[in-house]
Formats: C-alpha cells, sequence, structure tokens
C-alpha cells in the first residue's frame, strides 16, 4: 500500500485526536467521577478559586491505572469524611475545600503532585497514597516542604517520618497478632507466600522470627512478581509441603489468580485456611465469595461491625456512592483520618505544620471500627485488632477481637524475637 | 513420579492460556504486521463480555440455567471484541499499514481508552464472575488430580487452533487472508478485494482475544487493567514463534508454557520468569526471525 502525503497527514491527525482522547479520558477522570461524589462538597482545581473563609486539603490517590481499583475508594471516603466536617460548621469556621489529583499509579507522580500541592496550593495536608511505594515517593516532598501526610493503609512498619501520620495498621496491629491466633487456632506449619516487593519480604521477616520464636516451622516461602496470574506451581508445592496453614502477602489482583486457582485444585478452606493481609470487602467481591469462603483476613475493620458508629458510616457511604458499594479496612481509615487531622486543627487553633503535630499526640476519634487515638511518639494510631472469616454473601464475620486497641509499635521494640529486625531494615535503606 | 506428571500437566496447561491470548495476536501482529498494543484490551473485552452474559443469566433465567452462561459467552465475547476490533481497523489502523511503529503509539492510544471506557461503565475495582459449576473441582486421571477449568481451557484451544488451521489452510476466504498478506499487489491484482479482507482479517484476530477474555475469567481478575497482565506474554509468544507463522505459534506457547513451570518448579516464579527470558533472548540469537519462518521472495 503507498501513501499519499495527504493520507500522512490524515493519519497524524487520526493518532493526535487518539492521544487527545486518551488524555481527557485520564485527566477528566475527576469530572468523570465527580458525579457520584458528594454533592455539597465544593471543589476546587487549584487553590487561587478559594477565599480566605475556606481551607483547601489535598487529596493524591491514583484514579487512574492498575492501583486506581482500590483507590478510588479511599478518596470517596475522604470527601464523605469533608462534608461532614463542613456541615459541622467547618474546621476554625472555614470550609475544607479538596484539591483532587491523580496519582495515576506512578510513584514519580506522586511526588510532583504532591509537590504541586503543597507548593502551588499550599494545602496544610494531604490526604493519601496507598502502596509504601507511592509513600515513600511523598516522604521527601512532604518533609522538604514541612507539610503534612496522612497515609491511610496498613503497612509494613520500620518508618516514623515527622511529616506522615499513619493511620492503617502498623505489623503488632495487623501481623503480629494473627500469626499469635493461627498458631493457636490452626497450627505450627505455616506456608509464607506473597508479592515480590518490599511489604511481603520485610513482613515476612518478622514473620520468620516470631514464628520460630514461638516454637512452629515455616515450611516454606515463595514470592511471585506482581501481576503473577498463574498458580499451579505454587499450588502443586503447597501440596507437597503440606502446611496446616497458608499465610498470604499476596497483593492486588495476583490474589484473584491464586484464590481462584487455589479452589479449582480443590484445596478448600478447611483442609488448609488462607490467612490474607491484604484482601478486604472490595477485593472479595473481585475473587468471587464462593471461592475464598471460609478463608481469614486481619484488619482492624470489617463493614459487617454491628457498632453504631459503623452502621451510620455504612448506611452514609451507600446512600452517597450506591447500594451495591461495599466498605473495608482502608476505606474506613481515609474517612477517621480526615476526622482525625480536623479534630487536630481545631486543638491547635491552626492548620500550621508544626503546631497540628504538637497538638495531635492524644487526639480521639470514635471510628465505625472503635475508637482511634492519635499516637505522638511515632505517629500511628491505636486501634482494634480483628480477624474476620469470609462468609457466602461477601462479607467478613469477625471470630476474634483485640480485648482492647492495640497500641502502635511500628519498629516492635516491644517483641523480644524482634530485636535483630529493625537494624536489617535501616540498613536496607 | 506423581509430582513430575503434574508439573508437565500444569506446563502444558499454562503453554494452553499462553496460546490462547497469542491466538488473536498471531493473526493481527503476525499475519497483519500490526503491533497491536490494545490486543490486552480485546480480551479484557471478551472478560467483561462473560460478566454481562453472567449478569443476564444471573436476572433473567431461572437458578438452574445458571452455569449454561458460559456456553453463551464464548460466542457473545468473540463478536464483541470482534466488532470492536473492527472499528478499530475502521478508524485508525487502515491509515497505518507498513508503518510499524505509528501503529504501535495508536493502538496503545486507543488501549488507554478503552481501560478507561470500561473504568466508567464497570467501575474501577475488579468484578466477579462465578465459574460455571460444571468447571469446578477436580478430575481423576489415572492418579493425577487435575483441576477440571484448566483441562477445559486445554481443549478449547485445541479445538480453536483446529479451527483457526481449518479456516486458514483450508477455506477460500482463510486463503484469501493469507495471499493478501503475503503480497498484496499480486493478490489485488488478481481481483481480491484487500480492503475487506483486512477489516475482516483484524475482527477475527480481535475475537480470538475476546474469546481468551472469556476463559481467562476462570482462572484470573476481571478488571479494566486486566490485558496489561497479558500483553507481554503474548508479544513474547508471537515474536519467539515467528511472525506470520501459526504453528510457531502453538510450539513457542507450549514451549514457554513448559520451561516456565520447569524453571519455577526448580526456582521460584521471579527467578523462574527471570531464565526464561535468558532462554528467549538465546533463541532469538539463534533464531532472529522466531523458531518457524516462513520464507518468501517480497522484498518487505
Amino acid at each position: 500500500m503507498c501513501f499519499t502525503p495527504s493520507n500522512k497527514a490524515l493519519s497524524f491527525v487520526f493518532i493526535c485526536f487518539l492521544f487527545t482522547l486518551a488524555a481527557c479520558q485520564d485527566g477528566s477522570s475527576d469530572s468523570v467521577e465527580a458525579e457520584d461524589t458528594p454533592a455539597d462538597v465544593q471543589e476546587a482545581e487549584d487553590a487561587e478559586d478559594l477565599d480566605e473563609e475556606q481551607i483547601p486539603v489535598g487529596i493524591l490517590h491514583s484514579l487512574s491505572g492498575t492501583m486506581a481499583m482500590s483507590e478510588t475508594s479511599v478518596r470517596d471516603s475522604e470527601l464523605l469524611a469533608i462534608e461532614e466536617i463542613n456541615d459541622n460548621g467547618g474546621v476554625l469556621g472555614k470550609e475544607l475545600v479538596p484539591i483532587i489529583e491523580d496519582g495515576a499509579s506512578d510513584w514519580p507522580t506522586f511526588a510532583e503532585r504532591a509537590d504541586k500541592l503543597l507548593q502551588e496550593d499550599e494545602v496544610p495536608v494531604i490526604f493519601g497514597g496507598w502502596t509504601s511505594a507511592s509513600r515513600k515517593a511523598m516522604q521527601p516532598v512532604v518533609e522538604g516542604h514541612n507539610g503534612l501526610l496522612f497515609y491511610p493503609v496498613q503497612y509494613e512498619g520500620m518508618e516514623a517520618s515527622p511529616n506522615i501520620f499513619y493511620n492503617g495498621a502498623a505489623p503488632n496491629q495487623q501481623i503480629t497478632p494473627a500469626i499469635d491466633w493461627l498458631m493457636e487456632e490452626k497450627g505450627d506449619d505455616i506456608f509464607l507466600i506473597g508479592s515480590d516487593y518490599v511489604f511481603p519480604r520485610i513482613a515476612n521477616q518478622a514473620v520468620n522470627e516470631q514464628v520460630e520464636d514461638a516454637g512452629g516451622t515455616i515450611v516454606e516461602e515463595q514470592y511471585t512478581p506482581l501481576d503473577h496470574t498463574d498458580y499451579n506451581t505454587i499450588i502443586a508445592r503447597i501440596r507437597e509441603a503440606d502446611p496446616d496453614v497458608i499465610f498470604n502477602t499476596l497483593n492486588g489482583d495476583s490474589n484473584v489468580a491464586f484464590f481462584k486457582q487455589l479452589y479449582d485444585a480443590g484445596i478448600t478452606a478447611d483442609e488448609i485456611p488462607v490467612l490474607s493481609v491484604s484482601v478486604a470487602e472490595e477485593e472479595v467481591q473481585g475473587i468471587g465469595s464462593e471461592v475464598i469462603e471460609g478463608h481469614y483476613a486481619s484488619w482492624n475493620y470489617y463493614q459487617s461491625l454491628g457498632t453504631d458508629e459503623n452502621i451510620e458510616f455504612v448506611e452514609r457511604f451507600q446512600e452517597t456512592y450506591g447500594e451495591d458499594r461495599v466498605v473495608g479496612d482502608p476505606i474506613e481509615a481515609g474517612y477517621f483520618m480526615v476526622h482525625l487531622w480536623a479534630k487536630a486543627v481545631e486543638e491547635a487553633g491552626t492548620t500550621d505544620t508544626d503546631e497540628v503535630r504538637k497538638a495531635a499526640d492524644g487526639i480521639e476519634f470514635a471510628a465505625p471500627g472503635g475508637p482511634v487515638e492519635i499516637n505522638g511518639e511515632n505517629q500511628h494510631v491505636s486501634k482494634t485488632v480483628r480477624i474476620g472469616e469470609v462468609q457466602e454473601d461477601g462479607q467478613f464475620e469477625q471470630v476474634w477481637k483485640s480485648d482492647e486497641p492495640v497500641e502502635p509499635d511500628p519498629f516492635l521494640e516491644e517483641y523480644d524475637w524482634a530485636s535483630g529486625l529493625s537494624e536489617i531494615v535501616t540498613d536496607e535503606d | 513420579m506423581e509430582a513430575i506428571l503434574l508439573q508437565l500437566f500444569n506446563g502444558l496447561s499454562l503453554g494452553s492460556i499462553l496460546l490462547l491470548i497469542a491466538l488473536g495476536l498471531a493473526i493481527t501482529f503476525g499475519l497483519m504486521n500490526v503491533i497491536n498494543m490494545a490486543h490486552g484490551e480485546l480480551i479484557m473485552i471478551g472478560a467483561y463480555a462473560a460478566y454481562v452474559v453472567q449478569l443476564l443469566f444471573l436476572t433473567y433465567l431461572p437458578e438452574g440455567m445458571f452455569s449454561w452462561y458460559f456456553i453463551f459467552a464464548l460466542p457473545a465475547s468473540f463478536l464483541l471484541a470482534a466488532f470492536f476490533g473492527w472499528l478499530l481497523e475502521l478508524s485508525v489502523i487502515r491509515h497505518l499499514y507498513g508503518r510499524p511503529l505509528d501503529s504501535l503509539l495508536a493502538t496503545f492510544g486507543a488501549g488507554l481508552i478503552l481501560q478507561q471506557l470500561a473504568r466508567t461503565i464497570f467501575g474501577a475495582p475488579n468484578v466477579g464472575v462465578q465459574s460455571p459449576t460444571f468447571l469446578a473441582g477436580t478430575i481423576e486421571i489415572f492418579t493425577l488430580s487435575i483441576p477440571a477449568s484448566r483441562l477445559f481451557i486445554l481443549l478449547l484451544v485445541a479445538a480453536c487452533v483446529g479451527f483457526m488451521f481449518y479456516y486458514f489452510y483450508k477455506t477460500k476466504s482463510g486463503m484469501r487472508i493469507r495471499a493478501v498478506m503475503q503480497n498484496r499487489k499480486m493478490a489485488s491484482s488478481l481481483g481480491i478485494n484487500t480492503r475487506r479482507v483486512d477489516s475482516t482479517t483484524f475482527a477475527i484476530g480481535a475475537g480470538f482475544a475476546g474469546v481468551a477474555g472469556t476463559v481467562l475469567t476462570l482462572i484470573g481478575p476481571i478488571g479494566p487493567t486486566l490485558g496489561t497482565a497479558y500483553i507481554v506474554d503474548a508479544f513474547m509468544v508471537v515474536v519467539v514463534g515467528g511472525v506470520g507463522m501459526l504453528i510457531g505459534t502453538v510450539a513457542s506457547a507450549l514451549g514457554i508454557g513448559m520451561f516456565n513451570t520447569i524453571f519455577e518448579y526448580v526456582t521460584n516464579a521471579s527467578m523462574g520468569r527471570v531464565l526464561v527470558f535468558i532462554l528467549i533472548i538465546l533463541v532469538l540469537q539463534w533464531r532472529p526471525n522466531g523458531l518457524f519462518h516462513l520464507r518468501t521472495r517480497s522484498l518487505d
């Protein structure tokens, strides 16, 4: 086929058209999804639209790319909290105006957008992040501008930046109690499976120490690349090793492939139960509840909790975003961390970072998952640990919970078996 | 012994899945030389087609009929993906024949659009598709217990490959396609409508991607970015097999599946993947045009 100049020009126009479309699609994801954001939260493109009586706050999550499936819901719950605060008179008598940026599942983009929010929009706080990689990308930026980042997801611990408040579980609020529970209830032979990146590997270092200390055995430890989709070989290994229980730190889509193929291979939850730390209500929907029924997860919050705060929260979330939506632990953390920040600002009387940090110690909130309190020393929150079992309807039923909120211990200093860990990790950094 | 047999089956099974995701690409990239980066998104369309058919069955038909949704989902996904492929060819690709780099960029953009479209329609989180009951559980063959879904995939892929060989080598329209792809001018001077052949061929390739999407709902996640997990594997299979050779695609898919499983078994998943790529680099050093190569006198 031969190409005349006009033909070439035409195709060039087509490509341009395509890319503009693609760009629009990406860029407009805010406005597309804005339809289901709470009607009475006013959003701003940048801080210039604001007047004296308004406080801009940054929201920075992946609204496109592979992490969008998890992070968009956290954005939704943060907006819900902002709406609630504004309905109750705002913060320091001023209205909160969210400025939403898209991290696009790309860590340099997170750093760049965080920089834009802090420098151009001069937001006093950013609510955002999900993966540890995105947090680590934003860390130098918020530290450089002396800004604040509220981070909503459980993570591997071993970190305490003065500019970050960690609202997800530290290892001792999720993993350590889960291992204790497993060894007590399910058996001592544990098979570790995880995605091949920082969180599972560091988390499993601690698990190894803990299990050894308690007299159990790690029968095997396997990692698969993120996005891995074929688990037949791993399942063959599981059959051979015949563990009492599988401890699962797989992340993202791999969970779907793993659970479906485990189910197809005829390994039931009665035979070898799996306890996961990255599978919440939304992931269960994607996996299919019949496939994962009877397996366990460890979190601080489940949608099925019967507390008044939770029933109200779930009702409001579904009223705003649709009856078919589910909530989960990081979504709840995204919700309460906005409230925690607002309370800390009220306490400090200003949005200044240093003042807010000082005032934050001991700030409490009755979150849907039980009371939470900021620990001023390591800037994590104390929260209740809960183990849940997946039910037929895709919800978790709580089978164990800690008697009271557990104090955060990101460096596992309270545990003798963990004494060698923090040095290893700091060295690797 | 049992473990070895099971691993052999696992290798075969992985090979069949690789072959399935590469079949459509073997046509669009292999035969037509379009670097179709939207192939993964055509797979995704097939997966969502299965999801929609499942929803329709859940809503409108009695529960006993539910498992049959899968039988309907296969042709539905083929048609839907073929339709999108046809649209893509009509609007973008036909202006870019003979310009592989441009088509790479354009189809990549089209893929992003399709991803965002899926996100807008179905939402960002993964959706669940329930496997039909007749594919649940395991089947005992000799002493091995093999997942029924894996066996089904194997048979389905064999059927697809058989159909493709029959179509391309025995039917008139299949031979017309090969004629156009091998020597466009001569085919055209013999009275073949090359324009129509182009659009049909691309639609067929897209259709096979759709079927792959439906089948993948049995074993993997269904979300807007589903395609990105498979696109590299699909290109890998076609390139190693030899561009333009169906038999090469079959051989390379089974070979890669087998070696990947073996490597993963003796080392681990991450290392196994590295070893497979090293092997592929070596193979391509040895045979730069892939395992099988079509000898022609035409100047490309």
